[in-house]
């Protein structure tokens, strides 16, 4: 097999899973005080797995979902996406306008602009904690939405990754807010060639 | 309830009526469909990227339009299918989001559209339907029965090329 991915040790993919936990930690730290309610997440998984199955990892390829996707610049390049079925999305939204729940039907501009600095925010948040893990300093894009079928969104990170290799290695959390109103999923998902560096600043290499 | 066959991510089926071959969720991807409406045999082929030549695991040969599209050929005509009877239809590659200075690889739904339609035109193959472009996703499948090709999206509704 011709992907480096493909053959990390168990001690590497519990480093990657701390970063996971650090990142998501405060990720969801940070959402928490926004919309004032209590957010339980996961333990983070790592997963190694062939491109076409990652659209699973979030319920399928015809799922629909919004997808916040931020490009990160710096020495480990990686894509971050912070996808939300569609019914979650509008309940966040709702949260952040001060509307009522199930208010919102569809998302204008000034919504897709709310959940875009909501990606941001989190973005922020994660690869700060990143980077006092790792010392690995990380600049995120600005964001960009799109609401669409999960295997479309996830595409987008998947054909880069498609150029390297068959698997992708994905660092992925699910927040859920104590009612179970919101659920989301948050990927980091390093270039090919970041992971030896992201590796490496922890001391596993 | 005849066969649904699906086909995933840089993947390919090839089969004959009444199955319907479908593939769920294309952004930037193509599907490819390749169909005899005399014998009733056709394929659908899911491509992630336009050139195996430029890529560093090429391996897997359905990911890519230069090697998927010849690939799903040979196994068309294994089935069954004659060259000359033939007809493709194409739909997918979006541009999913929209960035001011969109690199080269957000474009990567043109250039896999491009290169689907230079493949088909040198092996010959005329292109009958195409549903290509903008920025929305796609869940496309071909009945083989009839060569109806479906493309549905989320807001704007579902055809037939």
């Amino acid at each position: 097999m011709s992907d480096d991915v493909a053959s990390l040790s168990a001690n590497q993919m519990d480093a990657l899973r701390e970063i996971g936990n650090v990142g998501a930690g405060n990720s969801a730290t940070a959402l928490s005080q926004i919309i004032n309610r209590r957010i339980d997440m996961n333990v983070p998984r790592v997963s190694i797995v062939p491109l076409g199955d990652v659209p699973d990892l979030v319920g399928g390829p015809d799922v629909m979902v919004v997808g916040v996707f931020l490009r990160v610049y710096g020495k480990a390049p990686s894509n971050i996406l912070f996808l939300l079925p569609r019914d979650s999305a509008f309940y966040l939204v709702d949260m952040l306008m001060g509307k009522k729940r199930g208010e919102t039907q569809k998302l204008d501009f000034m919504d897709e602009s709310a959940l875009m600095e909501i990606g941001n925010i989190l973005s922020g948040a994660y690869l700060n904690a990143l980077f006092n893990f790792t010392n690995i300093s990380l600049l995120p894009t600005i964001p960009a939405l799109a609401m669409d079928m999960a295997g479309a969104i996830l595409s987008v990170v998947l054909i880069q990754l498609g150029q390297m290799g068959d698997h992708a290695l994905v660092i992925e959390t699910e927040f859920n807010t104590d009612d179970e109103g919101i659920k989301g999923h948050f990927f980091l998902v390093p270039d090919p060639g970041s992971l030896e560096t992201i590796l490496s600043a922890v001391g596993v290499e | 309830m005849p066969e649904l066959v699906k086909v995933g991510m840089a993947d390919a089926k090839v089969g004959t009526a009444p199955a319907t071959l479908i593939s769920y969720g294309l952004g930037s991807c193509i599907g490819i469909s390749l169909y005899d409406p005399q014998t009733k045999v056709g394929g659908l082929l899911h491509i992630m990227l336009p050139d195996s030549t430029q890529s560093r695991a090429n391996e897997n040969r359905a990911k890519f339009a230069d090697t998927g599209i010849p690939d799903m050929l040979n196994e068309v005509l294994k089935l069954g299918a004659s060259k000359s009877r033939l007809v493709a239809k194409i739909a997918g590659g979006a541009q999913m989001f929209a960035f001011a200075n969109a690199t080269d690889i957000m474009r990567v739904g043109q250039r896999n559209a491009q290169a689907a339609k230079e493949v088909l035109a040198s092996l010959g193959i005329p292109i009958i339907g195409e549903d290509t472009g903008g920025s929305y996703g796609r869940t496309v499948s071909i009945d083989l029965s009839s060569g109806v090709y479906k493309v549905k999206t989320i807001d704007k509704g579902e055809k037939e090329i």
